[in-house]
């Protein structure tokens, strides 16, 4: 009895840690989408898309092209983040005075286009990069190296966002339009440049993504599917545009798939997050980290 | 943030599309109903017939979807409604032999009582906009992964089969609302398509439309005139919920096959909202076009491509909807109507 409470207790530490390491990835993904919200005030329904056609675009350079994955993941990067700017330029921008829905559904419409276009170019089959990276344990916890690497890049990263947004000139006058959309032109401040910049940025942000979940998933067109939801419920949890809630946001609902995944069925825990954040919307609508709305 | 009371003065919503038809224009619409009675004995075989009644069956549900819809409450959960609806049917009547009919009631009971666990926090606190529509989008994937999940009973993502009733050579079940005769399937969906229509004509002339028309508009404004918003709100979601529970239902008893990924989740949820734009959700008839039009557009498209290069149909359905949001917002029938006044 006393041996099972103690197996039980590591394998429990042990969905803890890995849902840590989660939190981080669900950090990433769900800063780029915040900070094109906060910006621009549109959701991309399509952002996890975005992601999914860099992990195909990284598996074509690397396996059927022969391409150095030190080459495939920069190219990435910039590829998704050129993908973001041309979404914001020619789908967003023509649809900015329209119904703020009209916004989000575009997207939607952008989303099956990518998922299709993805199946009609790749085929429905499971693609893997076939990168095995090792596994180490820890006090008796067994973990992943390409998740201790995904969760490591991925503070990193959330950190040179910070940098950028604080410390640089372009970065303050994306969170200057962010807080007033009326005055900043009068400033000097192009507003569509500012626009046009922040879907970049968020594109290479989802590029990056790409490179750390194509080293632990098999690519398929409708992955995009299985995490984008999420990604947008940790935004909305957060409170849409909060960089800050969302990075609680994600922590909270890593630990909920993560464990409730390890006590009951990997789909019980995503039930169990949605009901979370369900129930969180009545608590707290503006977000977590928001006052008590009345 | 709150961004979202921002219904802009330049979509004027009108109230009475219809009003300015004439008695005339009213006899012809009559005689093509009528003369759409006969169309199963035109002997054009059974692959028309069963696209006619999908089209019909899509139409009622996108028009169920509209009611709310038209009216600013975008929801991306209707997929969870129509989950419940169809899977309610088909379990009690696969574990316990509970006939559809009963199993439609249940199935509509358990879609209001989820929409009331929903919209009434969600109206209550203000959650309009990008928030209502994530909100409920949370609930179409809770739905679809509760359903993967119980596979024990359900099928998981393999969908199930609802027992058939028809195995001595039998052509029909009425218990088990079962048949194998299109026919009977074509009148079914006919009706539920006109009754959708019906609804939404009776909801038109009901004293809170101008109530609801001004709450879209602005809520605030609503409310300090003494409209009672969230109460108001409630009943159409649950009228619009309870409507699209019946049209799970419908589609699981004329498939006889359903799935998590075809009755629920983010993808059906979606393409209601889809199917209604592209027709016009500010119109009657909105919807049934948008019904009409996704699928000739998928069976052309299917027709002419063929099925080894998969995904290329819904490569175009993509391109023409993100096509239809930036140029045609209010969908083929809505502008059309609006280039005639």
């Amino acid at each position: 009895m006393q041996s099972l409470l103690a197996t039980f207790d590591i394998f429990l530490l042990e969905a803890i840690v890995n849902g840590i390491l989660l939190g981080g990835l669900f950090a990433l993904l769900s800063l780029g989408l915040n900070l094109i919200f906060g910006v621009i005030d549109v959701v991309w329904i399509c952002y996890a898309e975005l992601i999914m056609v860099g992990m195909y675009a990284i598996w074509w350079m690397h396996l059927p092209q022969g391409l150095s994955l030190w080459i495939a993941f920069p190219a990435a990067l910039l590829l998704i983040g050129m993908l973001g700017a041309a979404l914001h330029y020619f789908i967003i921008r023509p649809v900015l005075g329209a119904e703020p829905i009209n916004q989000l559904l575009v997207t939607g419409g952008v989303l099956f286009f990518l998922q299709a276009l993805a199946t009609v170019t790749f085929g429905v089959e499971f693609r893997s990069l076939g990168v095995q990276m090792p596994g180490f344990s820890v006090a008796d916890m067994y973990l992943s190296s390409s998740r201790l690497l995904s969760f490591a890049v991925a503070i990193a990263a959330i950190g040179m966002t910070w940098w950028f947004l604080s410390k640089t000139f372009t970065g303050v006058a994306i969170r200057a339009i962010s807080q007033d959309r009326a005055i900043m032109p009068l400033m000097g401040v192009n507003p569509n440049r500012v626009y046009l910049v922040t879907s970049a940025i968020g594109g290479v942000l989802a590029g990056l993504a790409a490179c750390l979940l194509v080293l632990q998933y098999d690519i398929h067109p409708a992955i995009g599917l299985t995490f984008g939801p999420l990604t947008f419920l940790i935004c909305v949890m957060g409170g849409l545009g909060n960089l800050v809630g969302g990075f609680v946001a994600s922590f909270i609902f890593a630990q909920f798939i993560s464990v409730g995944g390890f006590l009951l069925h990997l789909e019980w825990g995503y039930v169990l997050a949605f009901v979370f954040f369900i129930a969180m919307m009545f608590w707290r609508p503006q977000g977590l980290l928001s006052r008590k709305a009345g | 943030m709150n961004n979202a009371s921002s219904n802009p003065a330049e979509t004027p919503v009108p109230l009475h599309t219809e009003a300015g038809t004439s008695k005339t224009l009213r006899g012809v619409w009559l005689a093509v109903l009528a003369l759409f009675f006969l169309f199963p004995w035109l002997g054009l075989g059974d692959y028309p017939l069963h696209l006619v009644i999908v089209a019909l069956i899509w139409s009622y549900i996108y028009t169920s979807w509209a009611i709310m819809g038209r009216l600013g409450m975008v929801s991306l959960g209707h997929g969870a409604f129509m989950g419940i609806g169809a899977y309610s049917v088909v379990l009690l009547w696969n574990s316990y032999g509970i006939s559809p009919w009963i199993g439609v009631v249940v199935g509509v009971v358990l879609a209001l009582i989820v929409a009331l666990l929903i919209g009434y926090p969600c109206f209550r606190f203000r959650i309009i906009g990008h928030y209502f529509a994530i909100v409920t989008l949370a609930l179409s994937e809770v739905v679809r992964l509760v359903i993967v999940a119980l596979r024990d009973q359900t099928g998981g993502s393999l969908g199930i089969t609802p027992k058939t009733a028809l195995s001595d050579g039998a052509s029909f079940d009425l218990v088990a609302l079962q048949f194998a005769d299109k026919t009977v399937w074509f009148y079914i969906a006919l009706g539920m398509w006109l009754l959708g229509l019906v609804i939404w004509q009776l909801a038109d002339q009901h004293p809170s439309r101008k109530a609801l028309q001004a709450i879209s508009e602005d809520e605030d404004a609503a409310a300090s005139i003494g409209i009672p918003v969230s109460r108001t709100k409630l009943g159409v979601t649950l009228l619009s919920a309870g409507m699209t529970a019946v049209g799970g239902a419908l589609y699981a008893q004329y498939q006889l096959y359903v799935n998590p990924d075809t009755v629920s989740g983010i993808a059906i949820s979606l393409q209601m909202v889809f199917g209604a734009i592209a027709g016009g959700m500010f119109v009657r008839l909105g919807p049934t076009v948008g019904a009409m039009f996704l699928l000739a557009l998928s069976e052309t498209l299917r027709v002419m491509i063929g099925n080894e290069f998969h995904g290329v149909d819904m490569t175009v359905y993509g391109a023409l909807l993100i096509l239809f949001i930036i140029f045609m917002p209010k969908g083929i029938l809505g502008t059309l109507l609006q280039r005639r006044t």
